[in-house]
């Protein structure tokens, strides 16, 4: 979702250049008074994991693959101000020496992938961490649904752009369709692995989840030198006794999160997200949509996505071109925009739940393997979905 | 076991009076602050121009006890005094300028885009600009052997000429006592000679933390032995190295079949 | 997208173009492209004259038109969303060999097609002229704050070093029989990417520690600076000046 030059007006994207310039301000003082002076290395370093890490393709099959864009992985990782800045440097960098990205584009593409994405996922990750029971496979639901949230959000900021200064002559209700239709597809994939990778990073180091600080392991003392040790021991009992009753806490959450009760409130959550997008989505569209004789014409803005994951999915057309009524049509895909949604995020949900059961006696191994590759192993037929290198 | 250094210390340089030590280590103890307590007493002089090895099993707190050498911890108990100096906060620049740190890893150590700024960064952190600054990172990299390469991205270099990149970027700032952790691992026998005759050319007061015995005992005539968070023994690397009892006591080993009284002694 | 990302679009020469001081060229290729970005698209011979503009650059830069034109690849999914413009957009239709196409639409393909183009050329015309390094203290020079251009320096720096630690574990796992053909393989690659942060994280505390050793106190000591005298700013500023004049006629004619 790179934008390239004279894809926005020459005010939009001085004026987009003006607030991603903001932000990146109000970003560096807030990022400053988290990290103090570790943030330039610190702040480095997850950039360069974030451009790393948007060379992991992920395949979707058929030898297509996609990539994460971050914005969400960063927020939670390391929390929305750092993340700002680390984007906001990805993107520069991007645009200076590998022209990815136009350079008047460049406050856009700031505003877009940094911005408005943080800002979307960060607050929605906080409210459902808190909102949710407390443990690990609420971090995980938590995260998928920022992610799933955050990469539409764009696409609607992306068409309100468009809306002051596109230079192309497509209607509003279309664009904003395709966009948000094609990255709600999107926010799919980013959700899935952004999930899985803030995850992968709680089984390891739990404290370097920006997001879930609170879900810090108690502290176990193995002090063999009686003599010198008492005090230590004692620091360190009054220390496990302040964390004792969070971690019982969690342990509850991670025991109650195998049971029934924390599906519940995620349904719930994932449902008003969901039903918010579809919301947003059909209201526009029922304003800008006049008819399907052209069905083609929104692939038109699709098609930049392929490379995308997931652009081969039905909804990519977010509108069914079998149905003659705009209205309808645009609810119909929205509804099953929502199905879908919820769909995988219940299938998350119950390969989280599967896993945690599986961790309580063994609490440290490094999450089990691939659950739902291990369940059914019916071999993949396409000759051609080989696995493609990791760096380009 | 903890000895007390300052009387019986059988280091081989003599004890020239009215020069004060380069490094002195006194009762230090340390806990971090989640509780775990890595330090309880650690004792240790040493004189300008020694080289000392501190050996030890993989968490007898060598790593805590080098960061408390330049202040990055602050201990709990006890002193650290460099060159006359204390490790205080208000001394700290001074500090970091008298205690070269060379790091496990020259990839952490090496950020700055080419080595001439990395070589630089020390001294022009300290205040130097211009020729003085362009003389010292010259210099340092001449004592490694490394002046043609001031140009090019660490990265580009070889793991070896890295480590003696990391080693000239704190010589930049002539530090009083250069200390280096495991200097020797992931080496190939090639890039350790030349790193051993680098240092050994040196002059400098060196502090090397290492569980590699053989390379304790060809470049420092004296050793400690830091285990659980104290000096367990002190004396020269050779009558360390022999007390077999000893080594295995702290979990240290040498290789197989190297025996250290077969080896000729290193050189003061 | 995911393409490109790994080779540096660097060209080392010794010409006019590469001498100047990269903030000149930052400067220079920034305003060239919003002025590009600000002609009507109706003046088509203009956009010709930037393209001649930049032809003349890339002569005087030593760029040879095949590694140019190679780095311009970058652009290739945008322009097949361009052609697609004639089909979407609004407005009355043209027939055209059997297809109906949009006038403005057409216009606006064209618009993004020529605006797009321009703006990846002269990218890379300064990515190919200027050092990552020089970028970096340019970027430095021009007001960017200090703090931004650190972080910048760190990842370029870095960027090698993570990702050669992605290529490890990449080896490693094909070496245990993985391969990735589906999101049913997601999981893995999620928990590469998640060793990946969680080393990359530690490598940044560690670097820290490393820098405070070396007396780091939260800003960077500036050792160059880089200047241009009013010859160096001038040269820099014909390219974006040119540009403008053209800009203007179009406007105006």
């Amino acid at each position: 979702m790179h934008v390239p030059d004279g894809f926005f007006d020459a005010p939009v994207s001085l004026a987009a250049g003006a607030v991603a310039a903001g932000a990146v301000a109000v970003s560096l003082r807030g990022a400053k008074r988290e990290l103090d002076d570790r943030l330039a290395p610190l702040a480095g370093l997850v950039a360069a994991f974030v451009f790393a890490v948007q060379m992991i393709n992920f395949p979707v099959g058929a030898g297509t693959s996609g990539h994460l864009m971050g914005g969400a992985l960063a927020a939670i990782l390391v929390g929305p101000y750092t993340a700002v800045l680390c984007l906001s440097v990805v993107l520069l960098i991007q645009a200076l020496l590998f022209a990815d990205g136009g350079l008047t584009a460049l406050g856009v593409n700031i505003t877009l992938l940094g911005v408005v994405a943080v800002l979307v996922a960060y607050p929605l990750f906080r409210l459902l961490t808190k909102t949710l029971p407390r443990g690990r496979s609420s971090v995980g639901i938590a995260a998928f649904v920022a992610a799933l949230v955050s990469v539409p959000a764009a696409a609607v900021a992306f068409t309100g752009l468009f809306a002051i200064g596109g230079t192309a002559d497509v209607p509003l209700g279309r664009v904003l369709a395709a966009m948000v239709g094609v990255h709600a597809a999107i926010g799919l994939g980013e959700a899935a692995i952004t999930a899985m990778t803030v995850g992968a990073v709680l089984a390891v180091r739990p404290d370097l989840v920006h997001g879930a600080r609170d879900l810090r392991r108690p502290l176990v003392l193995r002090t063999t030198r009686t003599d010198a040790g008492v005090a230590a021991a004692s620091a360190g009992v009054a220390a496990a006794g302040a964390e004792a009753a969070p971690a019982d806490a969690v342990e509850a959450a991670g025991a109650a999160g195998a049971g029934r009760r924390s599906a519940r409130p995620v349904w719930l959550a994932g449902l008003a997200a969901s039903l918010l997008c579809a919301g947003v989505l059909s209201f526009y569209a029922s304003q800008e949509l006049d008819g399907l004789e052209r069905v083609s014409t929104d692939h038109g803005i699709m098609e930049r996505e392929r490379e995308h994951d997931l652009a081969d999915s039905p909804l990519a057309d977010y509108e069914l071109r079998d149905v003659d009524n705009g209205l309808l049509s645009g609810g119909t895909a929205g509804v099953l925009g929502v199905g879908a949604t919820l769909a995988v995020g219940t299938g998350v949900l119950l390969l989280v739940r599967r896993r945690d059961r599986d961790r309580v006696p063994s609490a440290t191994t490094t999450g089990a393997g691939p659950n739902g590759a291990g369940r059914e192993s019916r071999g993949s037929d396409r000759g051609d979905s080989r696995s493609a290198p990791d760096a380009g | 076991m903890t000895s007390n250094p300052s009387p019986d210390v059988p280091g081989p340089s003599p004890d020239v009076p009215g020069r004060r030590p380069s490094l002195e280590v006194s009762g230090l103890a340390y806990a971090y602050p989640d509780g775990h307590q890595a330090l309880f007493g650690v004792d240790l002089t040493v004189r300008p121009g020694e080289r000392v090895a501190v050996l030890g099993p993989n968490g007898a707190g060598k790593t805590t006890l080098v960061l408390h050498l330049n202040g990055i911890l602050t201990a709990g108990a006890g002193r650290v005094v460099v060159g006359g100096l204390p490790v205080a906060r208000e001394n700290l620049a001074e500090i970091r300028r008298r205690v070269g740190l060379v790091f496990q890893d020259p990839d952490d150590q090496l950020f700055m885009p080419t080595v001439r700024e990395d070589v630089a960064f020390g001294p022009a952190a300290a205040g130097l600009r211009g020729t003085a600054l362009e003389e010292r990172v010259t210099e340092a990299l001449e004592l490694v052997g490394l002046a043609d390469c001031a140009d090019r991205p660490p990265h580009h270099l070889s793991y070896g000429q890295r480590r003696r990149v990391a080693v000239a970027t704190v010589l930049a700032s002539r530090p009083e006592i250069l200390v280096l952790d495991e200097p020797s691992s992931n080496l190939d026998p090639t890039a350790r000679r030349e790193l051993a005759d680098i240092l050994r050319g040196l002059g400098t007061t060196v502090l090397m933390v290492t569980h590699d015995l053989p390379y304790a005992l060809e470049l420092c005539p004296r050793a400690v032995i830091l285990s659980e968070g104290v000096v367990a023994a002190d004396g020269p690397t050779a009558d360390l190295l022999s007390d077999e009892p000893l080594l295995r006591r702290h979990r240290l080993e040498l290789p197989y079949g190297f025996d250290p009284r077969s080896v000729p002694l290193p050189r003061p | 997208m995911s393409t490109g990302h790994t080779h540096k679009l660097y060209r080392h020469g010794s010409s006019p173009v590469h001498r100047l001081p990269a903030h000149c060229k930052i400067v220079a290729v920034f305003a060239f492209v919003l002025v590009v970005v600000a002609t009507p698209r109706a003046a088509v011979w203009a956009f010709g004259g930037y393209a001649l503009l930049l032809v003349a650059v890339a002569v005087a830069a030593r760029v040879p038109p095949g590694f140019w034109l190679r780095r311009m690849l970058i652009e290739v999914p945008f322009v097949a969303f361009a052609v697609l413009l004639p089909f979407v957009a609004e407005g009355p239709r043209v027939e055209w060999l059997g297809l109906s196409l949009s006038e403005s639409g057409l216009w606006s393909a064209w618009n993004v097609l020529a605006k797009g183009t321009l703006g990846v050329a002269a990218s890379v015309l300064l990515a190919a002229t200027t050092e990552i390094r020089e970028l970096l203290l340019g970027l430095e020079r021009l007001g960017l704050p200090p703090l931004l251009v650190q972080i910048a320096a760190f990842m370029i720096r870095y960027l090698d070093v993570v990702a050669d630690e992605l290529r490890r574990m990449r080896i490693a796992r094909a070496s245990r029989g993985f391969t990735a053909r589906g999101p049913r393989q997601w999981a893995v690659l999620a928990k590469s990417a998640g060793a990946l942060f969680v080393r990359s994280y530690e490598r940044g505390e560690r670097v820290h520690l490393a820098m405070l050793s070396r007396g780091y106190t939260g800003t960077m000591p500036v050792i160059d600076r880089l200047t241009a005298g009013t010859a160096q700013w001038a040269g820099a500023a014909a390219l974006p000046l040119a540009a403008l004049v053209l800009c203007l006629l179009g406007w105006l004619l």
